[in-house]
């Protein structure tokens, strides 16, 4: 396409120029080498694994973890379009998803939960990558409404991403347009139900056997 | 300045007859007198609120480029509208003539893939800077699979 000259003289804001970020996002998500303590508790539990009965201990250590898991679920403040109105009114006190430990938290450092409620563009689309990166392990995501679904009513638009699980793994979709505070509590105590079998393996259940 | 004599200055001066419905007139001119026009419009019609600009596309008869300048407190605005030629992309731009007219017309080049002439800084203002096509074509392939999210 021809564009006259002169060219852009405000450049955009390309996300390699945070070099910072990048590389501690990097060695956040790769052991480093000379890390002895992961290691050395790795090791500790193989071997209890491993002992006559010691399989007693680490299962339950694993229901416990789990336990603590499902009960702070700590979503991620992140708002996309109007179904984020369903979402803060699910937050705010009439529904109050604080009797489920769930604390809506205004940065994905801490959190564990993103709930993506609105129609994912294809401008945002690698900004929301970004935010799901930044986020620490384990993590989840609950697509909210049609758009994220499946792109819903702009799915033949020409600007629109057809689902969010073709940019980030989804673990509960939530139908609906927008979807109610009480289906989208729904959606979460299903996520929770499925973060209580989730294992240390990271394998999570999938739709063919029942949660 | 009313509607009618406003509409009987441009028949004067451009030759052109202005379709004339309550204070709204509709001017449809030949494209090298765009620019002429809108300082026209501007100064001695006293139209100096840019309102919108916009495009049509009639497919194989090629692209029309639609403005609208208001007078406000006259209550009289002036809808502009000049063809392009089938195929043709290019038009001069009003950025000279109403500041207003600067992310218009970005718009207009991202949406239409119009060039216009004289624009400071024409770039995509909506899209991504690495979108392929003009989506507001009736050319434009909606669906196409496009990496890495379409």
């Amino acid at each position: 396409m021809e564009v006259k000259r002169p060219l852009p003289q405000v450049p955009s804001p390309v996300w390699s120029e945070f070099k910072d970020l990048q590389e501690w996002e990097k060695y956040h998500q790769e052991r480093a080498d000379n890390d002895r303590t992961s290691e050395a508790l790795a090791s500790i539990a193989e071997a209890i694994h491993h002992f006559p009965g010691g399989w007693l201990v680490t299962t339950s250590t694993e229901k416990i973890f789990n336990w603590a898991r499902k009960s702070s679920i700590w979503p991620v403040t992140f708002g996309l379009a109007c179904c984020a109105i369903e979402m803060m009114a699910t937050f705010a006190s009439r529904f109050d998803v604080e009797r489920f430990g769930m604390v809506p938290w205004a940065s994905p450092r801490h959190s564990d939960l993103m709930i993506v409620s609105g129609t994912v563009t294809i401008k945002m689309a690698p900004m929301l990558k970004r935010i799901y990166d930044q986020m620490p392990d384990p993590k989840w995501v609950v697509s909210m409404g049609s758009c994220a679904n499946s792109g819903g009513p702009f799915r033949h638009g020409y600007h629109v991403v057809k689902g969010v699980d073709r940019v980030v793994p989804v673990d509960v979709y939530v139908p609906g347009c927008p979807p109610t505070p009480d289906s989208l509590m729904y959606g979460l105590l299903k996520l929770q139900e499925q973060v209580a079998h989730f294992q240390k393996t990271g394998t999570r259940p999938t739709a063919a056997e029942p949660a | 300045m009313t509607a009618a004599t406003a509409a009987a200055q441009i028949e004067d001066r451009f030759g052109v007859t202005a379709a004339v419905a309550g204070g709204e007139l509709t001017v449809g001119l030949p494209l090298e007198r765009w620019q002429e026009f809108a300082r026209f419009a501007k100064e001695t019609l006293g139209c100096r609120y840019f309102n919108w600009l916009s495009a049509v596309d009639w497919k194989e008869q090629g692209l029309e480029v639609v403005a609208r300048v208001e007078d406000l407190e006259a209550k009289v605005a002036v809808t502009l509208r000049t063809r392009l030629a089938p195929g043709a992309t290019r038009c001069p731009t009003l950025t000279g003539v109403y500041r207003g007219a600067d992310w218009m017309e970005r718009e207009c080049y991202d949406m239409f893939g119009i060039v216009f002439e004289g624009h400071p800084d024409l770039r995509r203002i909506l899209l991504g800077q690495d979108w392929e096509g003009h989506p507001l074509r009736k050319d434009y392939a909606v669906d196409t699979p496009q990496a890495p999210y379409r």
